[in-house]
């Protein structure tokens, strides 16, 4: 699409006709930007830009004490073992990456030296290694210097299945080399258009060497340091009770100037989000409450008057109701939802489409979400540069029930729809939390009056979201016509999560529905969209390819995107904290500071 | 006695094990996994969370499982805990002196309240005093923690700004200032539970006292001249206390149970908010082990009841 006109600014940049401001401007306006857009200068031959810096303190120290609540303690603070963002949050107070993102889906250094790029060497031309160059004079918390050692142990850790490590997916592929002291090579098995998945970010902490060499493998659980990290970021480890809190104390040796502004740190968990807003919003007894997924008048509610405020960041969080295109009350050899049916009502694409106009985003967000969310008709919302521009959704009950009406779907004596003695009768699951079940009720309603019955069923989210064989409530199993959640998207780089709905990832009985692609839909255009993408090395086709598939995915109607999630964060009115939508909250806590208040 | 508290300990034992067995078997058929949050991670290939459930044995038959559970526990291995990995015992010990702490002062303050209104009601039965306390018995135990732990909050941090509502398990402060903090911060979920404790003990305490007070030996008693209080106190309450004693006892290990509740609304990292935490994200080492301790202490503080009731009653023998 955007092609030629993308290839000429980029040589523009190159020149210095045109400066990176004015070019991720530009993007912008073309809807093409964030954390790819640096990256399109990188492999177009500019070298990428570090995000910069908010930060304002002029000496370390002295900003007194950060408390910070986590209404989900962190139960661990290894990050290799890191079960869900909170464990992530956690380790990352001590543990650091070679580098992380800022808001805007830059790269931010942390302890590497340099970003890889094509003019220093660090990117290779043919996308199949990236060398990293390490910070000089780094210090682990205990004295001991951090090398390029430390990164390689990473690796082999990570990627021994023994220790079962979350970080396995990220470096099983890929082999680490030492070159010296101080620089790294990864090299990868294809070409690898999106080169900054290991080390980077709250997944790519890393551990010391020296502490972990002897607790690799099946005695990683022995490690004594598991439980007291000793790690080279802003703040020391001083003490950890699983689920309920952990202090840190400043960093005298810390290895960025100024930095960090905070004497003490501690993160306190447990409770619910409502209560943790009140305690930072209202009461002020803390500095920054995680996660606040409270209804928004609530938070209005809270912010009168109040100590604190919300604060928001952009990621690619999508919440949507999925279609199953399997018959989920056909059972086919034990199997429910089997590859061998077809689904008796989504079958008729007008059926689909019809669904597709009854959800009211509009109110959705007007009722529920409010600022924390935004009206999409994508499944793929972010990074900017991959989000489709070909694409739009409306709200009609009138329209809808037309489409049905000439579709052959005629209304029976019970108002409800039907056609060849099929009635429109469909069965709409999710896990429970407030603003899922009223969404559920606006669709439900919606869907009435255009002659569709719906059936709301509601599981609790540990039994939803489990991958329990015996349970037949969970999502991947999907025993429902329609289902409802949000997969976080975790990188600012989609592959991960358009890769989920290639064909051969099916959820089936054979697979013990570990497969991830649960509406179960199986299209040979998207299949060969999403190989395609996965190695194109340039990246502006390869972002064209992942706009194609989420349009291809748009028109199929496989999922009806019911909006597009925001991070909320409440945030005392002092604090400046630095949030982004692609990386953990303590991601970019060494630029975190107090306004000095008086 | 001593016979008898040893006798009472070895028919415990197959109960405890009766018990063990039951709770592992709700556990192990229980929906939910321990690594589900894997399975939603985009970044986590499947094969890692097979590779866990098989490191820790979690695909062995339920049997083989159960008695690798109770070989261990026998020595005194109480497992570790899937989702910190770290020992169950460890996670117990941690938290224990919290809930101790506040869940003690609690039943302490709902005693303090209960047997002296109590008792004083039933003296008088239907007076003013009766009433007042009556009614405020029944609103006490009509609402629940949840409600009143809301309630007080919103008054005492919101609105008036006098105490934290976050419990803080490890203080900085030192000395008097130390017990000054730890006092401040208990002070609301201590009043929560205890006035709801109270206000049911206080019922019942007034009822058995009723019963006793109208029997004939206190009415000898009085007419041998002794004064009131002496009646009360040497008389009447004595034998009173063996139903309260009956319920105290008993409810001592649902205490724990009932204060999951006040514990997620203050944050007191206490058993309680262990064993929500650990249901939720299906830890089963350690819900099993809490419940398992929550076993032992009903059976513990069944033996204290029926040894206090000897020592009430001399009329009640060990046997």
């Amino acid at each position: 699409m955007l092609d030629t006109e993308l290839r000429t600014m980029i040589d523009e940049v190159k020149d210095g006709h045109m400066d990176r401001r004015g070019f991720v401007q530009r993007m912008l306006a073309f809807g093409l930007t964030a954390p790819m857009a640096t990256q399109i200068l990188a492999i177009g031959g500019v070298a990428m830009a570090e995000g910069p810096s908010v930060y304002k303190p002029t000496k370390r120290g002295g900003g007194g004490a950060l408390k910070l609540l986590w209404w989900q303690g962190p139960t661990l603070l290894n990050p290799h073992f890191a079960t869900g963002t909170k464990d992530q949050d956690g380790s990352r107070l001590f543990y650091e990456p070679l580098a992380c993102w800022d808001p805007d889906g830059n790269m931010k250094l942390v302890l590497a030296a340099e970003i890889p790029s094509l003019e220093n060497g660090g990117l290779s031309a043919d996308g199949m290694s990236v060398t990293w160059k390490l910070k000089p004079g780094v210090k682990w918390h205990d004295g001991k210097p951090f090398t390029a050692d430390d990164v390689v142990f990473n690796w082999e850790y990570a990627r021994d299945p023994a220790t079962a490590t979350v970080t396995i997916g990220i470096h099983r592929d890929i082999t680490v080399e030492k070159v010296d002291d101080l620089t790294v090579r990864i090299l990868f098995k294809k070409p690898t258009p999106f080169w900054a998945d290991a080390f980077v970010g709250a997944p790519g902490s890393i551990i010391p060497k020296h502490l972990f060499a002897e607790y690799k493998g099946a005695k990683s659980r022995e490690a004594p340091n598991n439980l007291s990290p000793v790690g080279t970021g802003p703040y020391k480890f001083v003490e950890f009770k699983p689920g309920d809190v952990i202090r840190g104390e400043l960093n005298p040796d810390y290895h960025m100037p100024n930095r960090p502004h905070f004497d003490t740190i501690e993160m306190k968990g447990g409770g619910d989000a409502v209560s943790a807003a009140r305690a930072v919003i209202q009461s002020g007894e803390y500095d920054f409450g995680w996660n606040i997924q409270v209804e928004d008048d609530v938070l209005l509610r809270l912010e009168k008057g109040g100590k604190g405020k919300t604060v928001y960041a952009v990621g690619g969080d999508t919440e949507f109701i999925a279609l199953n295109f399997t018959d989920p009350n056909t059972e086919v050899d034990g199997e429910r939802s089997s590859m061998k049916t077809k689904h008796p009502l989504f079958s008729d694409p007008a059926v689909r489409k019809a669904l597709s106009m009854l959800v009211d985003r509009e109110a959705v967000k007007k009722v529920i979400y409010g600022r924390a969310g935004r009206v999409t008709p994508n499944f793929l919302n972010g990074p900017e540069k991959f989000v489709s521009k070909n694409t739009s959704w409306e709200f009609s009950i009138e329209k809808a029930a037309k489409l049905l009406e000439d579709a052959g779907w005629k209304a029976g004596a019970d108002g409800i729809r039907e056609k060849d003695g099929k009635k429109l009768k469909l069965l709409y699951q999710t896990a429970i939390n407030g603003p899922r079940q009223k969404t559920q009720a606006i669709v439900k309603q919606a869907c009435q009056k255009a002659g569709i019955d719906v059936e709301l069923k509601s599981v609790v989210a540990s039994v939803f979201f489990s991958s329990d064989v015996a349970n037949p409530d969970t999502y991947a199993k999907f025993y429902a016509d329609l289902e409802m959640f949000q997969i976080p998207m975790s990188q600012p780089d989609p592959a991960q999560h358009m890769r989920r709905y290639h064909s051969r990832n099916v959820a089936t009985k054979e697979n013990k529905w570990q497969g991830v692609n649960f509406p179960r839909w199986v299209n040979k255009e998207y299949d060969d969209t999403v190989d395609a993408a996965e190695s194109e090395t340039d990246l502006v086709k390869r972002a064209a390819l992942y706009i194609k598939a989420n349009d291809i995915m748009m028109q199929d109607i496989v999922f009806i995107p019911v909006m597009h999630r925001l991070k909320v964060e409440a945030c005392a009115n002092a604090l400046r904290p630095v949030v982004s939508g692609w990386a953990n909250e303590t991601d970019n806590l060494f630029d975190w500071y107090r306004e000095a208040t008086g | 006695m001593s016979q008898y508290v040893l006798r009472r300990l070895l028919i415990a034992v197959p109960s405890l094990l009766g018990i063990s067995l039951v709770l592992y078997i709700v556990l192990a058929l229980a929906p939910g996994d321990p690594f589900s949050e894997l399975a939603t991670n985009p970044n986590v290939p499947p094969e890692v969370g097979a590779a866990l459930r098989a490191k820790f044995g979690l695909d062995d038959p339920i049997y083989l499982r159960y008695l690798r559970w109770l070989a261990a526990m026998l020595q005194g291995d109480w497992g570790f805990s899937f989702v910190s990995r770290m020992n169950v015992d460890t996670l117990i010990l941690q938290r224990l002196p919290t809930t101790l702490y506040v869940i003690g002062s609690a039943q302490i303050l709902a005693l303090l309240i209960a047997i002296p209104v109590g008792v004083y009601a039933a003296t008088r039965p239907y007076s003013i005093f009766d009433q007042i306390a009556n009614t405020f018995a029944f609103i006490g135990f009509s609402l629940p923690t949840f409600f009143t732990g809301l309630l007080f909050i919103l008054v005492f941090s919101i609105t008036l700004d006098w105490l934290p509502f976050v419990y803080s398990s490890d203080i900085k402060a030192t000395g008097i200032r130390w017990l000054f903090e730890q006092i401040k911060q208990a002070i609301m979920p201590v009043m929560v539970l205890g006035l709801f404790q109270a206000a049911s003990m206080t019922r019942f305490v007034r009822s058995a006292m009723l019963d006793v007070i109208r029997l004939d030996y206190v009415t000898t008693a009085r007419a041998k001249g002794l004064g009131q209080p002496r009646v009360i106190v040497k008389h009447a309450m004595r034998n009173a206390m063996i139903p309260v004693v009956t319920l105290v006892a008993l409810q001592m290990p649902a205490v724990f149970g009932g204060a999951i509740v006040t514990e997620q609304i203050f944050r007191i990292p206490g058993i309680g908010s262990l064993l929500i935490s650990s249901i939720l994200s299906n830890d089963t080492p350690v819900v099993m082990a809490v419940t398992f301790v929550f076993a032992c202490l009903v059976v513990l503080f069944n033996l204290i009841a029926d040894i206090l009731y000897g020592w009430l009653d001399p009329r009640i023998s060990f046997r």
